[in-house]
């Protein structure tokens, strides 16, 4: 699995620690509910150096083969615990830990076809000591299997 | 080349493993394994990093740290808070809700065993000025770090200052970063300029620059003139980042200052650091007589790990002999001890 190159400048601080680590490899799969595929889903991780409540994840967007996901399509699942995109502004008693690998799940009857896509994550977190918001980008090409 | 004698004693903060635990290739009792072996026997833990369940890890959680730390022979120096001001969106916390997460902060430092909490750069004096009492209370102090390209002349740590000889608390004071001490540009930061794609004289002239104190902060529109890429703008902001000033502009501070993150960014192979000049800074640390703990703090892993496997453990175990060695343990004492069996850290 390659990592594509994103230029990035480097930015103050520890904005950008792990965004090579975000997406998480081997963990592409279609969602199934009965006979129907629903959508498909992914391993994600925070960029950062800690773990961050849950209302201050601005965005979690998700592009593959240069599609990007309907922000009401898109769902998180930290620890067991499912919410969808919108709502995570308004979640204070909840977290992604650092380092944990939380499921980001789109909606997209059909779901994707099996093979290789290449597949774009970009995170955008209100961080308080950063002037604007923080975050990250990760792109890598996953293999979808069965 | 030791001019008297001290009290200095050697810790490390967890941030220094940042890259294992990430990748959870160390658990959280392998750092406290780690550091007990090295010596390092005074932890300084990120409780939104290293906690599962922050800010309510459960009992569970503090009786296995507690275990760990009788187990090793360790001791809980510091806790690093985080302060989330922007945690409710489209407004800013109010100083009242800023106080109580501080305290909430607070009481897992104290339970955790703690005496010294970092408060981050972006706390308000007033927070600070509120929550006090209630450090001094449960014993602790509450300290604001002094990070890059924070001073002790910026006018935000000026209003702190005043709040600090105002207030007389025992419990406020500094916990300064020795990254504000990088005397030269650092090779790792360079070098991966130049990998990301930057031009050897873009990166040549910010290096040249900031290593001879020249106008860092003319770089960027300079940068821009000479048609410069996003990478190579990027090196220019970052040497305004990052700073130099005399490790002595500590002793004024030396009654506020109660515990030292020794930040670092690459151990050479000849054991020492490549940009920040720890020889000075412990004579100077030495001088004023102060008797706290050297923290561990390296922060090389994210310029390093595009190319290289990261190992954490080999370049802190590096500074501690380079310590060691500063610090006059090395006498007789070795390096890498185990923990067990009366090893001295004075």
């Amino acid at each position: 699995m390659k990592t594509t190159g994103l230029l990035q400048a480097p930015l103050p601080r520890e904005a950008t620690v792990f965004d090579k680590y975000m997406i998480v490899e081997d963990t592409l799969r279609n969602v199934v509910d009965g006979d129907r595929v629903t959508g498909f889903e992914l391993g994600v991780r925070l960029p950062y150096y800690r773990g961050l409540g849950l209302s201050m994840v601005e965005d979690v967007q998700v592009t593959v083969d240069g599609e990007t996901a309907p922000v009401s399509a898109v769902s998180l699942t930290v620890h067991g615990n499912t919410y969808k995109l919108t709502d995570l502004p308004g979640i204070f008693d909840d977290r992604w830990e650092m380092g944990e690998v939380a499921t980001v799940a789109v909606d997209k009857p059909g779901g994707l076809g099996r093979g290789e896509h290449s597949v774009a994550v970009r995170e955008r977190l209100r961080i308080s000591y950063m002037p604007v918001p923080g975050g990250g980008a990760d792109q890598k090409v996953l293999t979808l299997r069965d | 080349m030791l001019s008297t004698a001290h009290q200095i004693k050697r810790g490390v903060s967890f941030y220094s493993y940042q890259e294992e635990c990430f990748l959870k290739k160390m658990s959280l009792e392998d750092c406290v394994s780690e550091a007990a072996a090295i010596g390092a026997l005074g932890i300084e833990i990120i409780p939104e990093q290293s906690m599962t369940g922050y800010p309510d890890p459960g009992e569970a959680f503090y009786r296995t740290w507690d275990g760990w730390m009788e187990k090793y022979g360790t001791t809980t120096v510091a806790t690093d808070l985080f302060l989330d001001t922007k945690r409710y969106p489209g407004r800013v916390m109010t100083l009242d809700e800023m106080t109580e997460s501080v305290r909430k902060d607070l009481d897992i430092a104290k339970r955790m065993g703690a005496k010294h909490v970092r408060a981050i750069i972006n706390t308000p004096p007033e927070v600070m000025e509120a929550c006090a009492s209630y450090a001094e209370k449960l014993g602790l102090k509450l300290l604001l770090e002094v990070h890059a390209p924070f001073h002790y002349e910026h006018p935000w740590v000026i209003r702190h200052l005043e709040v600090m000889h105002r207030l007389q608390s025992p419990a406020l004071g500094f916990m300064p970063d020795m990254g504000t001490f990088v005397e030269r540009f650092p090779r790792v930061m360079s070098d991966r300029a130049l990998r990301d794609g930057a031009r050897s004289r873009f990166v040549e002239l910010a290096v040249e620059t900031y290593n001879s104190r020249g106008d860092v902060h003319g770089l960027m529109d300079t940068f821009n003139y000479m048609g410069a890429n996003p990478v190579e703008q990027g090196i220019a902001r970052l040497s305004t980042f990052l700073t130099w000033n005399d490790p002595r502009v500590m002793l004024e501070h030396m009654p506020l200052i109660h515990h030292i993150q020794a930040k670092f960014y690459e151990m050479t192979d000849e054991g020492t650091e490549y940009s920040i000049p720890y020889d000075k800074i412990i004579q100077v640390l030495i001088e004023g007589g102060y008797n706290g703990y050297l923290s561990s703090e390296y922060e090389g892993n994210r310029h390093i790990q595009d190319i290289f496997e990261v190992d954490s453990v080999e370049q802190v175990r590096r500074q501690h002999r380079m310590f060691e060695r500063l610090l006059g343990e090395d006498d007789g004492v070795a390096a890498g001890a185990p923990a067990q069996g009366g090893h001295s850290v004075r």
